[in-house]
């Protein structure tokens, strides 16, 4: 739980996802913006993004179903809610909307304010204050629907 | 339509580090690697395993300073998109984040290889409108 060797673990996890995105092309919003620019030129090469990961996760996710328990905690904790509802479409509606204005997406978001460009530090601010818009607005709701919070990291 | 700057090979290998990292939060620690839910989760700040996420965060910032350092081309160029602008891409980001319970690494990846049909849907969803948003600001609109 709070071992050394299970920080460190999250640490290179995160290490080695930043390194992911950048290599990527995610962090660079030009590079995501011809992505979604499947009108006119297009450049394809952020789907090969997401194929690897899921083609590795995808098995990751195949071991954790034969486990009974994570190595570096008690249980797995899984998102609950398997049911379609308005808050996940009108969410990531909006959330696509966004993106493709801003060129970022939380990772990548994150990763680019190592940079110190103005522009990453400005997205990020923006992109906490928005959580923290949601967390007011919501929090009644959160806190009665705790189903799927424990599920992330 | 025509494909431009196609750079299968890096986005390949990107990707698979990306599902390395999140195969190692699933296996080690027992949960989705979204970063919207990483950071939202922090802002909550009533979680016990916190020290999970700023482990995490740390390395993330830890790479972000690696690659500013050795590899800068990766950050791409400077937009021309105004503050204002900005500040109205994030705040949607955040908000929608929060209110899909997930981003590209939550539902698009990690959702995506649970096979969680919250998730298809969510990544359908966020893709087609961002598609969209992005037809009517380049073709329509004509921003750059």
């Amino acid at each position: 739980m709070n071992s050394k060797s299970s920080l460190f673990g999250a640490f290179i996890a995160g290490l080695l996802f930043a390194i992911g995105l950048g290599i990527s092309g995610m962090t660079q919003p030009s590079k995501v913006s011809g992505f979604l620019d499947v009108f006119g030129n297009w450049d394809p090469s952020l789907m090969f993004v997401m194929v690897g990961a899921i083609g590795i996760h995808f098995l990751a996710y195949r071991v954790k179903q034969r486990q009974a328990r994570p190595l570096w905690d008690v249980a797995f904790q899984m998102p609950a809610k398997t049911q379609i509802d308005r808050p996940l479409v009108l969410g990531a509606a909006v959330f696509g909307i966004g993106w493709a204005m801003g060129g970022y997406c939380p990772g990548p978001a994150l990763v680019s304010v190592m940079t110190g460009r103005w522009e990453a530090l400005l997205f990020v601010a923006s992109m906490i204050a928005g959580m923290f818009c949601y967390q007011l607005v919501h929090q009644r709701d959160e806190l009665e629907s705790t189903s799927e919070s424990p599920g992330i990291l | 339509m025509a494909i431009v700057n196609f750079t299968p090979v890096a986005a390949t290998i990107g990707g698979l580090l990306i599902g390395i990292s999140a195969s190692l939060v699933l296996l080690g620690h027992g949960r989705i690697a979204g970063i919207s839910g990483i950071v939202g989760q922090i802002l909550h700040r009533e979680q016990a395993d916190r020290h999970y996420r700023l482990a995490f965060l740390s390395g993330l910032f830890a790479g972000g300073l690696l690659l500013a350092w050795s590899y800068p081309q990766v950050f791409g160029v400077n937009s021309s998109r105004s503050s204002l602008w900005i500040v109205a891409s994030g705040l949607i980001v955040g908000y929608g984040s929060r209110l899909g319970n997930g981003c590209t690494s939550g539902h698009g990846v990690c959702g995506i290889s649970r096979m969680s049909i919250r998730s298809i849907v969510a990544t359908m969803t966020f893709m087609f409108t961002a598609m969209v948003a992005t037809f009517f600001l380049r073709h329509v609109v004509g921003q750059v």
